[in-house]
């Protein structure tokens, strides 16, 4: 029979949606799938991060979509570098910016400054200079004959050779130094590296080698021997966390496009998990009256509607996870928004049922004429809906804004599976549960 | 059977008693922009010592850093929203540890959001897009949707009309509601006003879907007559949906923090809105473009056919 059919994928489909929904799924291994099923949190119930980076040339400058897929990657992984953070998500969001979205993370002054910087490092002859001149070096700015982009003129006078870049560096660690028990970043270089820095240092004992990040000299020593082993230490009086910052720039390489911060927003972690809490009360609150509405309001089929209703928010919220969907607050606002609509489609289907038993029609009749008459308003105003979810969607995309995205995403596929819902699974218990039922005799069950 | 067509001024007199003292408030006092627009910064501290400094000593600090034009505004009794210039993460850490020093007590940074002023223009100038996007896109979906109607134009421009009237509702209230509470005018209002013409035009279809049926069926009953047996047949529907989506709405706004209550008491006076306006004008221009009203409305006798 069709409608036991029905109550078959129905029950499977349940099924897993309840599997994924387990607040400790275990996910699914094997067979060619590896997924787990948790929840994304937004950063404004978690607490963390976002910020949306710009491409810091010209607006009038073309920018080089081969460089910022790599300078996307960069940030990527320095984002990952920053440690303990599984879930953060970098994106290209038109042709010039990158999104960063760092939940939990407690620290944005550091975490931003770690990820927008271009980290440059570069070691540079200052042989033109006299020693004890060179060696006061450290702290200014100064120009090199090595540039990333063609388009930067050298004009200013004293232009100093940069001999190599930290892009032959091979492997960095965060020490201490023995002697002032000051952070400093160890590194070793690859065999190119070791080449040059061998050769250079030989030639130019006595002189000074200045280690320059992103245009600024952070150490100038004096070399006192040639250094041939290809390792060697940066020092320059750095705190734990800049030395971890440069540690992270120099393993992950230099920006091939300079980066600028253009928004950010950070969420301290109480205030995300204060509005995760009461937006979880208000849900739970706004459902259960619902619930307790329909079923006085349209009695039997009322009920039935909220086990429907029940359905839809085990497969909406199963979908979320699956999918995945980071949930943010507005995002759990379109949930409780799409609870009333989901409703609205059984609603439009029972005053349609009403109308056709007052007519006198039996009732397994009834029950399919009210679902075919109801479905062209359902899929009209739904449809209405989802046009204006996609043009949120477009503009939260363009701007990184997540939390306009994920309230379209989530507004949207309550839409969806709330039509899915009320059309097959509402319809199917329907039928399951009153086909046997007389109407005649049971007038009140239904409201009439 | 309850006739809403027949009064249909006077619910068009009460939809305006609402905008134009609206349009006036906006005249008179604008939208406040967010920072979202404008570019700026926000700044939502608590202080540990659970009292607050006056704001002056605030702004002094601020003033101090070089952000001239700072505003603070109180919330609760602990916290506080500062908004200013923008500035980066580096300078609101100096910031925060400045007013520490002063006011001898620990700061929680609860949140901190910063805008460069050249995006501000553009988000504001894409969201002015996207409100016109979906205007335009729901009247060509309305009009393919009654295509096999008469006058099947009729319907998308009255349901535009209807959405239209929403906006200017939703709008004149923040107006009015948002220069007593020092409500500001951010990306998630738009999303709120963006969702509610989705929602006006959702409850518009289901009444127009009901006068397509009608008109099918009764072809020899007067226009106006099925319109009106439309309306009272969806009214059922159309108060039970309002109600249930009031009652989730008002869960969200009662306990649902104070972070979104602006976001859901948008949306809850754009959805009462958006049901008044679908039952109450919507449908009515429908029977008032019919008989061509408008040639009466300056006294003038109706040209006789």
């Amino acid at each position: 029979m069709k409608v036991y059919r029905s109550l078959v994928i129905i029950i499977i489909i349940l099924a897993a949606a309840i599997y994924i929904t387990l607040p400790n799924s275990p996910g699914i291994h094997g067979i060619g799938i590896d997924r787990d099923f948790t929840t994304h949190l937004g950063l404004d119930l978690v607490g963390g991060i976002q910020a949306l980076l710009e491409a810091d040339l010209p607006a009038d400058q073309v920018i080089d979509q081969a460089s910022m897929t790599t300078a996307k990657t960069i940030v990527e992984n320095r984002v990952n570098g920053l440690g303990g953070l599984n879930e953060a998500v970098v994106q290209q969001a038109g042709d010039r910016r990158i999104v960063v979205e760092i939940p939990g993370e407690t620290d944005p002054e550091h975490a931003l400054a770690t990820v927008k910087q271009t980290g440059l490092l570069e070691f540079v002859d200052l042989s033109a200079l006299p020693v004890e001149e060179a060696a006061a070096m450290q702290g200014s700015i100064i120009q090199t004959d090595f540039t990333v982009s063609e388009s930067s003129p050298l004009t200013t006078t004293a232009v100093y050779h940069t001999i190599m870049t930290g892009k032959d560096i091979k492997n960095v660690n965060v020490t201490t130094s023995q002697a002032s028990q000051q952070y400093q970043v160890a590194f070793e270089l690859n065999e190119e590296g070791t080449t040059i820095f061998g050769n250079f240092t030989s030639a130019h004992i006595g002189q000074v080698l200045a280690i320059v990040l992103d245009k600024q000299v952070i150490s100038a020593p004096r070399i006192d021997s040639a250094i041939t082993g290809g390792r060697g230490v940066i020092t320059g009086r750095f705190t734990l966390d800049e030395a971890n910052q440069l540690a992270i720039q120099l393993r992950y390489g230099s920006l091939p496009i300079p980066l600028k911060v253009v928004t950010s927003q950070s969420v301290g972690p109480t205030l995300g998990q204060d509005s995760l809490n009461k937006s979880l009360v208000a849900g739970a609150i706004g459902l259960s009256v619902v619930i307790l509405y329909m079923a006085f309001f349209y009695r039997l089929p009322g009920i039935v509607a909220d086990l429907a209703l029940v359905c839809y928010a085990l497969i909406t919220f199963a979908l979320f996870k699956f999918i995945p969907v980071t949930l943010t607050l507005p995002g759990i606002a379109g949930f409780v928004l799409s609870i009333g609509m989901a409703v609205d489609a059984n609603v439009l289907i029972f005053e349609r049922l009403k109308e056709e038993l007052r007519e006198g029609k039996q009732l397994s009749v009834a029950i399919d004429q009210g679902w075919s008459r109801a479905w062209s308003s359902i899929r009209d105003s739904n449809f209405s809906t989802l046009i204006t979810c996609a043009i949120l969607f477009w503009f939260g995309n363009t701007f990184g804004a997540s939390i306009v995205k994920g309230f379209s995403l989530t507004l949207a596929i309550g839409v969806l599976v709330s039509m899915f819902t009320a059309i097959i699974v509402s319809r199917t218990f329907l039928h399951v549960i009153l086909d046997r039922v007389n109407i005649r005799e049971h007038k009140a069950w239904f409201g009439i | 059977m309850i006739n809403i067509v027949k009064r249909r001024y006077l619910y068009f007199a009460i939809s305006l008693l609402v905008i134009v003292p609206g349009l006036i408030a906006l005249s008179i006092w604008g939208l406040p922009l967010a920072i979202d627009f404008t570019g700026g910064s926000l700044l939502y501290i608590r202080f540990d010592s659970g009292s607050l400094p006056p704001s002056q000593d605030i702004i002094d600090i601020y003033n101090s850093f070089g952000f001239p034009d700072t505003l603070v505004q109180t919330s609760g009794t602990s916290s506080l929203f500062i908004r200013s210039k923008d500035m980066d993460e580096a300078m609101r850490s100096n910031i925060v540890q400045a007013m520490e020093q002063r006011f001898n007590t620990s700061i929680v940074v609860e949140s901190f959001e910063t805008v460069g002023p050249s995006i501000g223009k553009e988000v504001a100038l894409r969201a002015a897009g996207a409100v016109g996007l979906a205007a335009l896109g729901i009247m060509l979906y309305i009009t393919y949707a009654f295509r096999g109607v008469t006058h099947a134009f009729r319907y998308g421009v009255s349901a535009i009309i209807a959405m239209l009237h929403d906006v200017l509702v939703v709008i004149g209230v923040e107006a009015i509601i948002g220069h007593f509470l020092g409500w500001e005018v951010d990306s998630m209002f738009l999303t709120a006003l963006l969702t509610v013409i989705g929602f006006s035009v959702h409850d518009t279809i289901v009444v127009f879907d009901r006068i397509r049926e009608n008109s099918n069926i009764y072809r020899r009953i007067p226009y106006e007559t099925v319109v009106n047996h439309s309306i009272v047949q969806t009214l059922a529907r159309s108060i039970n949906t309002q109600l249930t989506v009031l009652f989730t709405l008002l869960a969200l706004a009662i306990f649902g923090g104070v972070t979104i209550r602006h976001f859901v008491i948008t949306l809850l006076i754009g959805v009462l809105s958006g049901t008044y306006s679908s039952i109450f004008n919507a449908a009515p221009i429908l029977v008032v473009w019919e008989k061509r009203e408008w040639q009466t409305w300056f006294g003038r006798t109706p040209k006789q056919a």
